[in-house]
């Protein structure tokens, strides 16, 4: 069998492929979180447990009142959306004049009471949500069997984040959203209901949470930390895109999720070890460096070129100076 | 409490303990005065200790059980150990509880990864499961169960054919699934607990691994087959210290606890019971609270309840009892709720946990 670095063809494929899978839920949630910062001035730590809620509540639809995954699909996000505005509305809204650190210590107590409570309520080790009927099995590529319902999971995400995008730059609606984000006070002037439009903004974001919740529920197990341990990850996906980027977010988010597919498949640990043999350096040097590109410590890769990124381009890949 | 372990343990302990204080004191009307108190030490070590410190200077606290993690355990039993206090271990799990850090004012309950690799890798061996592929929580547990586990395997014939760590705690484990299945291995053991274990195996039948490959879940509690469902773990070979449904009085008692908890009981909550009750008594008959007189008589006395069938407190603080190898049922083979396993065997006292003679205990004399 063909070797790259240490991993066969066929297993390189696979895990690229997996990369994807996994980036479009990054794509999806960083979207949200960068377009609630553009607009409102926010950072959203509450978007983690938003998107938990988003799955929690397709499972309870499910479970209690037999409501199916298409269904939940339109319904979560709409609630959970609803719930957001709520907040923007009864908290959020006080908190603009000041600074980030206020909104962000607001929603991070928030995420900390939302996913207190689902604890409380349904335990920390989770449900399980089914694949629904349609989209259960899957094909057996022959360098993996791919599960219908990732491909599902990349097309729904990818075709929400190029509407999003669309709206957003090509729209009359997104040029208001785009005229708040430079100048509220301006647009107010010409007559547009801002406070509205921001409302509105945080609803959406919020709802494309809940709707990445729904989707992961029949991948991950529903549980009330699902978000917390994602939402760290999709942070640094926004910081390497450029905070406020709509475009940067949604390629940094497939790209991360790519980059990270390798990390795991160990490729890049074998490349770096083969290229350090071929140095004379001492092991105590190649050592961490490798380390730090080993499957074990993927869950760290993220954040290394996030610190990369932040020193090169401090406002992200595709984010500009302000 | 709410952490990683909290189903498995967690508020579910507090109540077993609980229980069986009221049930001691109905049943033996002592002319002690016993106190619970409980606290969350949140799996880290530091805080259990400080906690258990505090407990005993300023609370006279005489006996500290439960212990879930293996961190905190090692903690709270140096501590108590350095205070002259008892500690009885149910809910960690490795081996050098029992060896390298083994106390005299220590016992540990329930189970530990030896007996869970026994238990598990040997029967699936058994099976006709002669090449493992290992997927480990990247730390001591997960490290320790791989290591426990790979030595039957090797032991009945088996062999490993390579192994992934992953982060702890991870949520996507596609791309070490993908590793894994890559390797070939007829089974994929998977050395790690909670979340982790319930998230690998969901992915492993997303991605069509099971059931061309088999997994083998080395530590896997009830309410972790709960949480996932009999369709995604049918089939499924573990190891238990104790199973609700396996007989009357493992049925009255269970369905007590269910009682109060609305749920089954995991083995760590049967053993806290069954801990605890046992400890009370050795007060009781010896008339003291004394450290070293009521260890001596925990000791001497066998362990006989819905728990455990002459279960014995060995010099290390091993309690040995019989353990159980069980296979998680089809969905069609359950016939009410919670009624999750076949016991496929009853694995005996004297070959569930490591024998004296390969401890590395300092207590165990040679």
């Amino acid at each position: 069998m063909a070797e790259v670095f240490g991993v066969s063809i066929q297993g390189l494929f696979g895990q690229l492929l997996v990369g994807l899978l996994n980036g479009s839920f990054y794509a999806i949630l960083s979207l949200g979180l960068a377009i609630i910062f553009g607009l409102l001035n926010i950072i959203n730590f509450a978007h983690g447990a938003q998107y938990m809620m988003g799955a929690f509540l397709a499972w309870i639809g499910m479970t209690y009142l037999g409501v199916g995954y298409w269904w939940a699909l339109l319904l979560s996000p709409l609630l959970v959306g609803a719930f957001g505005m709520l907040l923007e509305r009864g908290m959020l809204k006080r908190l603009y004049k000041l600074d980030h650190l206020y909104g962000l210590l607001l929603t991070f107590g928030l995420a900390l009471i939302f996913e207190g409570l689902f604890r409380y309520r349904f335990g920390i080790s989770g449900e399980s949500y089914p694949v629904t009927e349609g989209l259960a099995g899957g094909k057996n590529l022959g360098f993996m069997f791919l599960p219908k319902y990732r491909v599902w999971v990349v097309a729904a995400s990818l075709a929400v984040c190029l509407g999003t995008w669309y709206v957003i730059e090509r729209t009359k609606l997104g040029s208001y959203l785009r005229a708040g984000t430079e100048n509220p006070a301006l647009l107010q002037a010409f007559g547009v209901n801002v406070p509205l439009i921001i409302t509105l903004t945080y609803g959406y974001g919020v709802a494309l949470a809940a709707f990445a919740g729904v989707l992961a529920a029949p991948i991950f197990n529903v549980n009330p930390v699902m978000g917390s341990n994602l939402i760290i990850v999709v942070f640094a996906v926004v910081v390497v895109g450029g905070m406020g980027s709509i475009m940067g977010s949604i390629v940094t988010g497939f790209a991360l999720g790519l980059i990270e597919g390798i990390v795991k498949s160990g490729m890049i640990a074998n490349l770096l070890g083969s290229i350090f043999d071929s140095l004379p350096v001492a092991g105590s040097v190649i050592y961490p460096v490798k380390l730090l590109f080993s499957p074990e410590a993927s869950a760290v890769t993220i954040f290394v070129i996030m610190a990369i990124v932040l020193l090169v381009r401090p406002a992200g890949l595709f984010g500009r100076e302000r | 409490m709410s952490g990683t372990y909290s189903d498995l343990a967690g508020p579910g302990s507090l109540a077993a303990v609980q229980m069986a204080v009221a049930d001691f004191i109905a049943r033996e009307k002592p002319d002690f005065k016993i106190e619970v108190i409980s606290a969350d030490h949140q799996n880290k070590g530091d805080i259990a200790a400080i906690k258990a410190r505090e407990w005993i200077d300023t609370e006279k606290v005489d006996m500290i059980v439960d212990l879930v993690t293996t961190s905190t355990a090692l903690a709270v039993m140096k501590v108590a150990k350095e205070k002259n206090r008892i500690t009885i271990v149910s809910g960690a799990a490795s081996t050098p509880i029992t060896n390298e850090q083994c106390t005299d004012t220590n016992v540990h309950w329930t189970y530990d990864t030896y007996a869970l690799a026994v238990g598990t890798g040997k029967a699936v061996v058994k099976q006709g499961g002669k090449s493992w592929f290992f997927l480990t929580a990247d730390y001591a547990f997960g490290k320790s169960l791989e290591k426990d586990t790979s030595e039957v395997v090797l032991k009945e014939g088996g062999k490993v054919l390579g192994h992934v760590l992953h982060p702890f705690p991870a949520q996507d484990f596609s791309s070490f699934l993908l590793q894994a299945q890559s390797s070939g291995a007829q089974v994929i053991g998977l050395a790690n607990a909670g979340n982790d274990t319930i998230n690998a195996i969901k992915q492993a039948a997303e991605f069509g691994i099971t059931p061309k490959q088999s997994l083998a879940g080395l530590l896997m509690f009830l309410s972790d087959v709960h949480s996932l469902g009999l369709k995604a773990t049918q089939g499924m070979y573990l190891t238990t210290g104790f199973y609700w449904d396996r007989n009357n009085e493992t049925r009255a008692w269970s369905k007590r606890f269910f009682e109060k908890r609305k749920k089954m009981p995991t083995m760590v909550h049967a053993g806290d019971y069954s801990a605890v009750t046992h400890y009370l008594k050795a007060v009781k008959a010896s008339g003291t609270d004394d450290t070293k007189t009521v260890m001596d008589r925990m000791k001497a006395t066998p362990v006989n309840d819905f728990f455990a069938k002459n279960g014995k407190i060995r010099v290390d603080g091993r309690m040995v009892h019989d353990m159980y190898l069980v296979q998680v049922k089809k969905p069609s083979e359950s016939k009410y709720p919670w009624d999750y396993y076949f016991i496929r065997q009853v694995i005996p006292a004297g070959q569930a946990f490591m024998p004296l003679s390969e401890s590395k205990c300092p207590l165990v004399k040679k």
